[in-house]
């Protein structure tokens, strides 16, 4: 399945390995800031509704 | 219908829209990226000439042409919030920074290790990629200012004004090759002119490739912005809360 990649192999392995690292990492940090940010709002509107009574 | 747009500025009514339209484009975003670089990698034949690197191009030219219209989109949004004031537009270009930084890098590292075994160097100080390394640069100092500065609405005005004079590289980065004859990179990958030299083989994975990173752009631009729309709410509400 694997492509023959010759003499080349290196750079394109290395190419595709930094690439969907970085893509994938990214995701991640976007999807752990937002469940965060969701959890301490919802931490701060609940801490506002009880002092609002 | 003008009129329509602006309703989308409103933090209430960007929620509720893009709370429906983020998974769509997230599924869609996964699916045509997998498909453009399982295809681009694994059914294009080897060139004549570059051997198997030109399967370097599907993360190449992608993330470059996203780490260019990153700013530009950056560039509109800032512009509106200059002019308009709606502050979604504002965190919608602090949100699409990181991935535009992401792109620029993936550009650069796919491009100084592609270059290695075509030109011999893995850096030139050729036109295009000089300006490539300083719209990175300039990536950096934007998120750097949103970090520096405690109010967000000086932020949203000095970063705006930061890409304003940015865009004039992002510009640069994607043109240099037309007004510059000297250098090492090769001319437009793509171009609509007669005499285009890329066979459908490689151009057809390269535009799904590109849809999918124009994908997952607005993905997380979406993403982003519905979480700096919840910090701001939270540091609204923390302020209220400090003032008794």
């Amino acid at each position: 399945m694997m492509p023959d990649l010759g003499r080349y192999a290196f750079e394109v392995s290395a190419a595709y390995i930094f690439s969907l690292s970085v893509l994938a990492g990214l995701v991640i940090w976007y999807l752990a800031r937002n469940a965060r940010m969701r959890r301490d709002l919802a931490e701060a509107e609940e801490r506002r509704s009880r002092r609002d009574g | 219908m003008v009129s329509s747009y602006w309703e989308y500025a409103n933090p209430t009514r960007f929620m509720q829209t893009s709370g429906w339209l983020l998974p769509v484009v997230a599924v869609l975003a996964v699916v045509t990226t997998a498909v453009g670089l399982i295809w681009g990698f694994f059914f294009t034949s080897d060139d004549f000439r570059q051997g198997s690197t030109v399967k370097i191009l599907f993360l190449h030219v992608p993330s470059a042409l996203m780490a260019i219209n990153a700013w530009l989109m950056m560039l509109v949004v800032s512009l509106i919030w200059l002019i308009r004031r709606h502050h979604v537009s504002a965190l919608a270009a602090k949100a699409a920074a990181p991935v535009g930084l992401a792109m620029t890098v993936i550009a650069l590292f796919t491009g100084a290790i592609w270059g290695q075994p075509m030109w011999g160097t893995w850096w030139v100080w050729d036109p295009r990629l000089t300006s490539f390394l300083v719209l990175f640069l300039f990536y950096l100092g934007y998120l750097a200012l949103w970090q520096a500065i405690e109010d967000p609405d000086t932020a949203a005005d000095l970063t705006a004004v930061l890409c304003l004079v940015g865009s004039v590289f992002a510009l640069l980065s994607r043109y240099a090759v037309f007004f510059w004859s000297q250098g090492l990179h090769q001319g437009p990958s793509l171009s609509l002119q007669a005499g285009e030299r890329m066979d459908m083989a490689y151009k057809l994975p390269l535009y799904v490739a590109m849809t999918g990173f124009g994908l997952i752009f607005v993905a997380l631009v979406l993403l982003g912005t519905r979480t700096e729309i919840r910090a701001r709410r939270i540091k609204a509400l923390v302020a209220r809360e400090r003032m008794g």
